[in-house]
């Protein structure tokens, strides 16, 4: 793809990055078929130009950004996070972006919003999963308005030094490192501010395994499986999954007095 | 078709034996290829997995295609795919206790007690193993004919199993075993079906010549 320049930035893994193939062929966008390698084989039809992105709700200034603007707003850096998928496997990703605060700044968001709510693209013409119904779509994610501001929230526009490709969710999505992969939502279309918790797409698929919070643990299992284990991709051995996914001292003090069990 | 002759028949089950192999030789040509995709471990298993479903149906299939057929050599095939279905099961769970597990038992045990679709795929197995070990013209022997064929019925309880155990471990889209679960309900129904028309034929007091595929030939001829 495009070359997309940027600088190190902070809370990078000295982990090795997992080979560009596998983060480009081995993808969740179900808007593009629910097997891992729909999304590379389906998603190249996704029409990304011209993109741009709504930031409305409990907001000073809404506004309407281009996706060129947005490129601008902020230096883009260079981040290596690991991802851990609720499935039980996992990656080191060379994530390029900016803190999703130095968006939220700019719109100024008022006293009363709590939440943050996140929209992906709707493309009926080139989504072909949309017609069956296996999530309620639009996707929908959320966070708490603390964790979004938390400077570890990427807003991510490319990887491995170019431009996001369609299957990880061109042409910009969010990094949430500390959270299971799904609620790092793929092309984004809208970002809203709001006062109650958001009702999400997988919290509504499966309110009993899929919890608002989402936070790694590997000491709450999924209903189905266990997640004290993953396998990152390209290793044969299983890997012991980390609290909060290794970012517990960055994080873990946004989740002071709550039990994590009960908010999962 | 309707009498091949012994010769023939052998070459057709040389020809089944080899055609039940290709699954497997296909997984390991995609690995010496590096061919499996990013997560190669769970494609394997997974499909090992499905394999052992379709050869649950493949094996279910045998009788009503020979009711309907009439070609009453097919049952001579049943056996191998029966014993191919509990070939892939077994490549199934040892990709399971091995690149899963890595053969840690106290976490295999939990498992096995805390995820009902490890349970469920672990009863499967097990149901099999029987099936599977008097799978030989001496053991329909020693059970005599009745006896065995009650405890080969078991592969209905089994198929049944297997195809939950494949539902429950999906994130989300149950397409794929809906279609399973589909074929294994027609398969399941023909028989009921026939079995239920054969009481009322009873009941009616019609004399009633044995159907040609309730007659079952459990020793075969060498």
């Amino acid at each position: 793809g495009e070359r997309l320049a940027s600088r190190p930035g902070p809370h990078s893994t000295g982990e090795t990055p997992t080979p560009y193939k596998s983060i480009a062929s081995y993808n969740n966008f179900y808007e593009f078929g629910t097997d891992k390698t729909d999304p590379f084989e389906h998603a190249q039809r996704l029409r990304i130009q011209p993109w741009t992105l709504r930031v409305e709700g409990l907001v000073q200034r809404p506004r309407t950004f281009g996706i060129e603007e947005l490129l601008r707003l902020a230096p883009l850096e260079e981040r290596i996070y690991r991802l851990r998928c609720v499935e039980g496997w996992s990656m080191v990703i060379p994530w390029i972006g900016y803190s999703l605060e130095h968006l939220l700044k700019t719109v100024e968001p008022l006293g009363n919003a709590r939440y943050v709510e996140f929209i992906s693209a709707t493309q009926s013409d080139t989504m072909p999963e949309l017609r069956r119904r296996v999530l309620d779509w639009p996707y929908t994610e959320g966070l708490r308005l603390d964790e979004a501001r938390h400077p570890l929230s990427l807003l991510v526009f490319g990887l491995y030094g170019e431009v996001l490709p369609k299957q990880n969710g061109a042409p910009l999505r969010l990094a949430v490192p500390w959270k299971y992969g799904f609620k790092s939502a793929k092309s984004l279309v809208a970002i809203r501010l709001v006062e109650k918790e958001p009702l999400t797409s997988w919290v509504k698929a499966g309110p009993g395994e899929y919890g608002f919070y989402s936070n790694v643990n590997p000491t709450v299992d999924h209903p189905r499986w266990s997640q004290a284990r993953e396998r990152r991709i390209g290793e044969f051995f299983k890997r012991e999954t980390l609290m909060f996914n290794g970012y517990g001292d960055q994080v873990a003090s946004l989740y002071n007095g709550m039990d994590l069990k009960k908010y999962f | 078709m309707k009498n091949p002759s012994p010769a023939a028949i052998s070459a057709i089950k040389v020809f089944l034996f080899l055609l039940c192999l290709l699954p497997l030789a296909h997984l390991a040509w995609g690995a010496w290829q590096d061919a499996l995709g990013a997560n190669p471990i769970e494609f394997v298993t997974r499909s090992l997995g499905t394999w052992t479903l379709k050869f649950l149906l493949i094996t279910l299939t045998v009788t009503p295609l020979r009711r309907l057929s009439g070609w009453h050599w097919l049952l001579r095939l049943r056996r191998m795919l029966g014993l191919y279905a509990f070939f892939y099961g077994s490549l199934h769970l040892s990709s399971y206790l091995w690149w899963d597990q890595f053969f840690d038992w106290s976490a295999i045990a939990k498992d096995i007690l805390k995820r009902p679709f490890i349970t469920v795929g672990m009863s499967a197995f097990l149901l099999m193993t029987p099936l599977a070990l008097t799978s030989n013209a001496w053991a329909i022997r020693r059970l005599g004919g009745r006896r065995w064929q009650a405890l080969h019925r078991s592969i209905y309880v089994i198929a049944i199993l297997g195809v939950l155990h494949y539902a429950w471990l999906i994130k989300k889209d149950l397409f794929l075993p809906l279609i399973y679960f589909v074929l294994l309900a027609l398969l399941l129904g023909i028989r009921a079906w026939w079995r239920n028309q054969e009481r009322r034929g009873q009941q009616a007091g019609k004399y009633l010549t044995p159907r040609r595929g309730r007659i079952i030939p459990l020793v075969v001829r060498r």
